[in-house]
This record gives C-alpha cells, structure tokens and sequence, in this order.
C-alpha cells in the first residue's frame, strides 16, 4: 500500500510540471477571403433556398398597375413627373393614417430628389417597381413646423435648384431665383401658423442638409414606410400617368 | 486480492515508463500544438443570394451557398473552427421585407455559425420583431452592454459565452453600439445602452482571470473607426483602451480593410482588429496556433497578416 502512495505522489508531481508547461499562442495569422464564384455552391443550402426566393419573386413580379410612359427623375426643372408621383402618393396614402391618429392634416409632403433610385418605366408596374424606386426602408414622418421653418425650408428648396418631389405646396420663382409666390393647398402661407409636414425619417434627420426639421413642435411616426406607401399607391390606380405641372416652376 | 496486486504492478510499470521517458522527451502527456480558426462575417444585411453578374462593383460576388462551401471546407481541415457574426444581420433585400428574418436565421444555423452579436439594423422590425425570430436560430446571442433586462429579449442574450476547442477556452463577448439617434425608441424600447469600455474592461477581467480563457475575442457592432469623430467609441479606440483582448470582429461601418489591422492595447501589446466589408462578400478568417514550446513563447505572439 505504501508503494501505492508514492505511485500516486508521482503522478500528481508529473501532473503539476506539466500544467506549467501550458500551450502558449505563439503565432495568429489572419486574411480575408473573398466570396467569388470560383467557390462551389452548396447544393443543400440552395435547395433550402429556392422556395423562399421563388415565392418573393412571383410575388415581387406580379404585375398591379401599367406605366403608361417612362418617367425619369432627370425630366423636369424643378418637378418631375416621377417625383409627383410619389410625393402625391405619400399625401393620398399617409393623410388618412395622419388624420385618424391625430385628427390634423397633413399640410405638405417633401422627399428627396436622390431618394428616387430608378425611373418609373412604361408598362407593366409590380412591387419590384416600388423597390427599383425606393430601395431604402425609410418611413414617414410628419414634422409639426412653424411659418419660420417653413420660410427655411422654402428657402432651401429655391437654393438646392433641383426638383425635390413635393406635394400640396406651390411655388414659382423669378429668373433671380426670387419668390413670386408660395402657396401651401392653394393658400397664402400665414404667418405664426403650425404646419404639418410629410417626409422620410431620413431627411428629417438631417439627410440631404434638411436642417430646418429640428427643432420642432412635434414629430408624429407613422410607422409606414414610404415604399409600401407607393406600393398601396400602385394597387389603388389601374395606369399611372404623373405630369410635370406647375407646383414649382421658374418665370423668366 | 491477486487482482489488486496485478493493478499496483501494472501501475508501477507505466509510471516507470514515465519516469524512464522523462529525461529524453519532457512529457509524454504535454498537450499536444494545436491551431484555433475563427471565421466572421458582419453586415451581410439579408444578401443570400450572389449578386447578379450586371451588379458594377460586386458582381458575382458573395452568397450563402457558396460561402457554406467555403466554411466547409475550412472545418473540414481544422475542426477547431468557430463561426461568428458581428451583427446588422437584417435588411437589405426582400427577404427580411418577405420574411423578418427567419430565412437568414435559418440559413445561419445551417452554416453552423456559433454565435452572433447584434447590430442595430437588427431592430428594423423592432425589438419583438428580432425576438419572434429567435426559434430560427440555433446559435448563441452574445451582448454584454445591452441591458435587456426590461424587455423581451430578457434572458435571451448572453453577454459572453466560453467555447473549448482542443483543450483551448476561447472566451467571445459581444457589443452593440449605441443606439438613440440611429433607431427610432419605439423600435428598441427599454434596450439600455452600457459604456462599451467599461464593459470590455469587466469582460476581460472575468473570461481571463475568473474564467482562465486563453483566447478572448470581442465580436463588436461599434464601427471600425470614425475619422470625423475619432473621440467616438469604435474598435479602433477600444483596442487602445483595454488589455486582454485578443481579436475584435468588427461591423457596423461597412469596412473593407485590405487585411486585418494590428493595434497596440493599453499594455502595448499588439493584437487584432478585423471587419470585411458588408454583404457576405468577404469571410474573415484568423488563425491562433498555439504550442508547448517555451523558447518561442519568451519571444511573443508574431502576428502575420
């Protein structure tokens, strides 16, 4: 039994000599593989796919309403027939929802000219279109914005020269770039008035330089993003057929 | 009473084999080198499929089959593998739109991916919406500075979790950026944001002292570096602020480094800093070894990128 003993002091010395002697890291190496089409294709995994992509893609292509024409962001001077529409779209699909939460109106809508991702072409239209237009998740806001900011945002409008898509406000300028006159739902702009303000979350947050959003009275989510804004838009109407109009236009 | 006799002399016999070994060869039960390979990915942002060839900048590139075939055969030549993602797994195509995210949960427990952190475009359909999402993912949620604790992600998360490879304990902590001003508070609800610094200095702390990890990676949603605002919390400004930390996987900027970066930490040692890009275009991929060699060991870790 003594012998026994000592067997297992041995082990426990070897043992304790040889925790000493732990793996050390002694090197790391590291690269960036690229995922290229040199590399096979996981059949399984692509099986496990199929479905889902078919189903959004039968989905996606379905078609809801015909262009009657290509409209293209480039196609205008300060509105643009695409740009109408959506703009439009965001005040006919969004009002109702603004109006039962809150009981008010929306007064304006103002998105982005580079918010619009692709023309509106002729034919047959889906919600792949929708995508093609607005591939960003942006959701709507309505900014509650006194007669100053107003003022602002007019300003930057005339400044920017481009046709930022707007809806339910007028305003023609003269060859200086002077306001001749500005209308919000066919009325004079009144002084130390709340006006509510349509937009995406994107630009109130300052995107495009949009500075004059903040600070502000009020900001209502409406949870709704201004593709699925377009989208309902699209189901609504059998043929789309925007105009560039008279909502903001130079006089020379 | 034989057989007991029979085991002491047999036992007598190895340990005198061992005995017999020692001065030629240290140890015949030294473990034995070995070789731990983190794979990561961040931002791939719902791109399952490769994009098309007419795609300027990325055609046919990225895609989880193929990046599947890739993982593969990486496990198959070291299964000491672990799989990670550093967040922002959510939107970008329609199939977070069409499905909310359980075919990239799916697909990710397919892959065998071992743990993720979470990126703030991972509360695009709110926080329940990441929750109801959860039963798809057979990996782990790993955050250590978003206190969930009055929401529905409670118990959900973990803030570390300790993986044994071959004998080696690799001890992956997780960090979310902040997230006022980037998700609307509706979306994330009661989600409590924690110094990211503070927290890294209390993980490390406990995954290399408590814990005794001999690796410790940070899988990080912080962004690799802001160059308009270099006082912001990022991995670069972390990895210079903590010790202990062995590899951060970044995310959340969308960066495509050349290769990984090597930083020094508080202590001056050097260690790693990794993120590749976005959109499942790239696989990062680190390889630790580690051996038993003394002599090497007194000279440093060489870092090889």
């Amino acid at each position: 039994m003594r012998f026994t003993h000592f067997f297992i002091l041995l082990y426990v010395l070897i043992f304790l000599n040889c925790k000493q002697d732990k793996l050390q890291l002694s090197k790391i190496k590291g690269t960036q593989i690229q995922i290229t089409d040199s590399l096979a294709i996981d059949s399984n995994i692509e099986a496990f796919i199929k479905p889902f992509r078919d189903n959004i893609q039968k989905d996606l292509d379905s078609i809801i309403a015909y262009s009657l024409s290509t409209y293209s962001k480039n196609d205008g001077n300060f509105n643009t027939a695409v740009g109408n529409f959506m703009a439009d779209a965001v005040y006919s699909e969004a009002n109702p929802i603004f109006k039962s939460r809150t009981g008010k109106e929306i007064d304006l809508v103002l998105l982005n000219h580079g918010g619009i991702r692709s023309p509106l072409n002729k034919g047959g239209v889906s919600k792949r279109t929708a995508f093609q237009l607005m591939p960003f998740e942006n959701s709507i806001v309505v900014v509650a914005l006194k007669t100053n900011q107003i003022d602002s945002l007019i300003h930057y409008l005339i400044r920017a020269k481009r046709a930022h898509p707007i809806s339910k406000l007028n305003l023609s300028i003269d060859k200086n770039f002077n306001i001749i006159e500005a209308k919000i739902k066919g009325k004079t702009i009144k002084q130390n008035k709340t006006y509510y303000v349509a937009t995406s979350d994107y630009l109130y947050n300052g995107g495009d330089n949009m500075y004059f959003f903040k600070p502000n009275d009020s900001i209502y989510r409406l949870n709704y993003k201004i593709r699925n804004a377009i989208i309902d838009k699209f189901n609504k109407l059998d043929t789309i057929k925007p105009n560039i109009d008279d909502r903001f236009i130079q006089i020379k | 009473m034989k057989r007991r006799h029979f085991i002491q002399k047999a036992s007598a016999g190895t340990a005198l084999a061992t005995i017999g070994s020692l001065g030629l060869q240290s140890f015949t039960n030294l473990p034995k080198d070995t070789k731990i390979t983190i794979l990561h990915t961040n931002d791939v942002h719902s791109h399952i499929d490769t994009f098309g060839p007419d795609h300027g900048r990325n055609a046919n590139k990225g895609g989880i089959a193929r990046r599947a075939s890739l993982v593969e055969s990486i496990k198959k030549e070291n299964p000491n593998t672990l799989l990670l993602d550093a967040g922002d797994i959510f939107q970008g195509t329609p199939y977070f739109n069409y499905y909310g995210g359980e075919l990239e949960f799916k697909l990710m427990s397919k892959l065998k991916y071992d743990a993720a952190t979470i990126g703030n475009h991972d509360f695009d359909n709110s926080i329940d919406g990441l929750y109801a999402q959860l039963p798809h993912a057979k990996f782990q949620f790993i955050t250590a500075n978003y206190d969930f604790s009055n929401t529905i992600m409670d118990t959900h998360t973990k803030p570390y979790k300790i993986f044994k490879k071959d004998g080696i304990k690799i001890g992956v902590f997780g960090l979310g950026i902040k997230l006022d001003g980037l998700v609307a508070p509706n979306m994330f609800k009661e989600t409590k944001y924690l110094n990211p610094v503070e927290i890294s200095q209390d993980m490390s702390r406990i995954l290399k002292t408590e814990k005794g990890c001999d690796l410790i990676i940070c899988l990080s949603h912080l962004g690799y570096y802001y160059k308009n605002n270099p006082n912001k919390i990022s991995d670069l400004t972390l990895a210079k602020a903590t010790k202990d930390i062995d590899l951060i996987i970044g995310g959340h900027t969308h960066t495509f480094l050349p290769k990984p970066t090597v930083v020094k930490n508080i202590e001056n040692k050097n260690m790693l800093v990794n993120q590749v890009g976005c959109y499942g275009i790239n696989l990062g991929r680190i390889d630790f070894y580690f051996d038993s060699n003394k002599g090497k060991s007194a000279n440093g870790t060489s870092i090889i990128v």
